[in-house]
């Protein structure tokens, strides 16, 4: 079974989403203008996540409506800030370019012993700051650009790139991520480089990870839409470390994807039973 | 030819504004007056919105509250089947539907089956119905209202069926998922599916009219159709926006239809009884 099962998931992954693009330009244009919102902002860079974003917020509200902001470290690779300006000139759009690397580098002054996570967090912080910040000059409203794997597998950063105030794409494994990106023409690229959150030189998301995409995408599917157990996994011909690995990852960055907890005390209790649509009063 | 022109008022509510939703179904109602229909359906909940949660116990109306009184106020030229939170005398709140003519009310169906799985929550929130009947109408057909999930449970129009039917209207909420390689989604293809086989088994039409828009990122998605008591769908908007359709049904297709297929004149809803009774040990 083992690797045909893979092929024939990725082939079922690709197909179903197939017609979703009405649904999450509307999905765009209908939740940021129920939010009182005509602009949206949001982190362009360079890889494909942001790019589908990019193109599906112009099909959404047209190019004058869309802010990217570019925001490149001095770490960050040249051919990254390349590929966010092809999305930007693509779609005739004007990116601000905010270069990070002044107020990184100021807070890890004395800190040489900081580590590659510590200043991979930080920066990724930082940008979300600075998203917010001009989700105020733009009065837009800042999108999410983190997929539904990333999302699965707790592979981001809190407060950092997962925050957002609507997500586009978190529902999208990031193989149909791919599939969306041909359809919408984002440049070939983008489509074809290896993931990275170009954190530091060289990352690569599959690296740091430990698996491809295409494994990690599969399993998920299998454990979160057909709701099989991970041993049921490991009999469709998965290899067992990574299925556990995978499992695990998901299990223990469920913190992730909530508000924190509060301690009940009340009778009404924000998140336990204060239970309201987030559109309450859209 | 006798001929019943009917409205599928796909409308898009907003979630809790229960006065906008009151003005967009009286502009609808006027639109319909125009169109020369002779009934005009509303989605599930297009009063309220689906999605309330909390806000159930603040757009609960009783059946003689003045935007309820309104509502069928406006049925003066069109009969009007709407729907909303009906809160009874002892403050238990219904899923309701109103069939309204000449100004008067002329049949309320309280929601019988609450969907309480996967995204649905409505048994946290609402009281069931109890009682399911047929009703007549002054447009020549015997109407019997389904309220979306209603509809999943063959009974409800088996009863309806065997009560006398002729058209079986069923206002709906549904929302969009399992995106399949369908340019249509996978929740249109079943709903469409489920009507037309419906329609064919019981030789009635089916109504089914389904909202529009999102809420909380979830988007319903529209597809009102109407199926024939040959099995064929007579009419659908094959669309997931907002819009009022008007379709054409032959009342003299019934007559036809029972006489090639009597199902109607051979079930034996005594056979059904007294297995029942057996089946369930009494």
């Amino acid at each position: 079974m083992g690797i045909n099962h893979l092929e024939d998931v990725l082939l079922y992954l690709d197909q179903s989403i197939s017609h979703a693009l009405p649904v999450l330009v509307a999905f765009l244009r209908e939740e940021t203008e129920k939010a009182g919102f005509q602009d949206v902002v949001f982190g362009l860079s360079g890889g494909i996540d942001s790019a589908v974003v990019a193109y599906l917020a112009v099909e959404a509200f047209g190019k004058d409506r869309v802010h990217p902001l570019i925001m490149p470290y001095k770490t960050s690779s040249p051919a990254s800030l390349e590929d966010a300006q092809k999305v930007v000139s693509a779609l005739g759009l004007e990116a601000k370019v905010v270069d990070i690397t002044p107020q990184i580098d100021a807070y890890f002054a004395n800190q040489e012993e900081a580590s590659p996570l510590r200043r991979g967090n930080k920066m990724a912080r930082e940008r979300m700051t600075i998203i917010y910040d001009h989700s105020v000059i733009y009065r837009a409203l800042p999108l999410g650009t983190s997929n539904k794997t990333e999302l699965l597998l707790g592979y981001g950063t809190q407060h950092g790139d997962l925050a957002s105030a609507i997500n586009p794409i978190g529902d999208l494994y990031k193989t149909q991520i791919r599939k969306v990106a041909s359809q919408l023409g984002v440049p070939q690229s983008i489509l074809t480089k290896p993931p990275s959150a170009d954190l530091w030189e060289s990352q690569t998301d599959e690296g740091e990870l430990g698996f491809t995409y295409d494994e990690a995408d599969v399993i998920l599917h299998l454990l979160v839409d057909d709701r099989f157990s991970p041993e049921e996994v490991v009999q469709a011909g998965f290899r067992e470390d990574l299925v556990r690995t995978i499992a695990k990852r998901m299990m223990q960055n469920q913190y992730k994807r909530r508000l924190p907890l509060i301690a009940k005390v009340s009778s009404r209790t924000i998140g336990i039973d204060f239970r309201y649509p987030r559109d309450w009063g859209m | 030819m006798k001929e019943l022109r009917i409205g599928l008022g796909q409308v898009r509510p907003a979630l809790g504004d229960v006065s906008r939703n009151l003005d967009l179904h009286l502009e609808t109602v006027n639109e319909a007056e125009k169109q020369g229909i002779q009934l005009l359906v509303f989605p599930e909940l297009g009063l309220t919105g689906y999605n309330l949660k909390d806000l159930t116990l603040e757009v609960a109306r009783p059946l003689d509250h003045p935007d309820i009184l309104k509502m069928v106020g406006a049925s003066r030229k069109v009969d009007v089947v709407f729907s909303f939170i009906e809160e009874s005398p002892d403050h238990r709140f219904y899923v309701a539907a109103v069939y309204a003519s000449k100004g008067q009310v002329v049949h309320v169906h309280r929601k019988l089956y609450l969907p309480t799985y996967g995204m649905f929550e409505e048994n946290r929130h609402f009281a069931r119905g109890k009682a399911l009947n047929s009703f007549a109408s002054g447009l020549g057909a015997q109407m019997g209202m389904a309220i979306c999930e209603d509809a999943w449970h063959p009974s409800v129009p088996y009863l309806l069926s065997i009560a006398g039917v002729d058209v079986v209207i069923i206002p709906a909420a549904g929302p969009g998922r399992a995106l399949s390689g369908d340019p249509n989604t996978g929740s249109q293809h079943f709903w469409h599916r489920l009507i037309r086989t419906y329609a064919q088994l019981f030789t009635s039409y089916f109504v089914f009219v389904n909202r529009v828009g999102f809420e909380d990122g979830v988007f319903f998605f529209g597809h009102s159709a109407v199926a024939g008591p040959d099995g064929e769908l007579v009419a659908s908007t094959d669309s997931m926006d907002a819009q009022l359709l008007a379709v054409d049904i032959d009342l003299d297709l019934l007559r036809k239809e029972r006489y090639r297929s009597p199902f109607l004149r051979d079930e034996d809803p005594h056979l059904t009884l007294r297995e029942l009774e057996r089946i369930l040990g009494r």
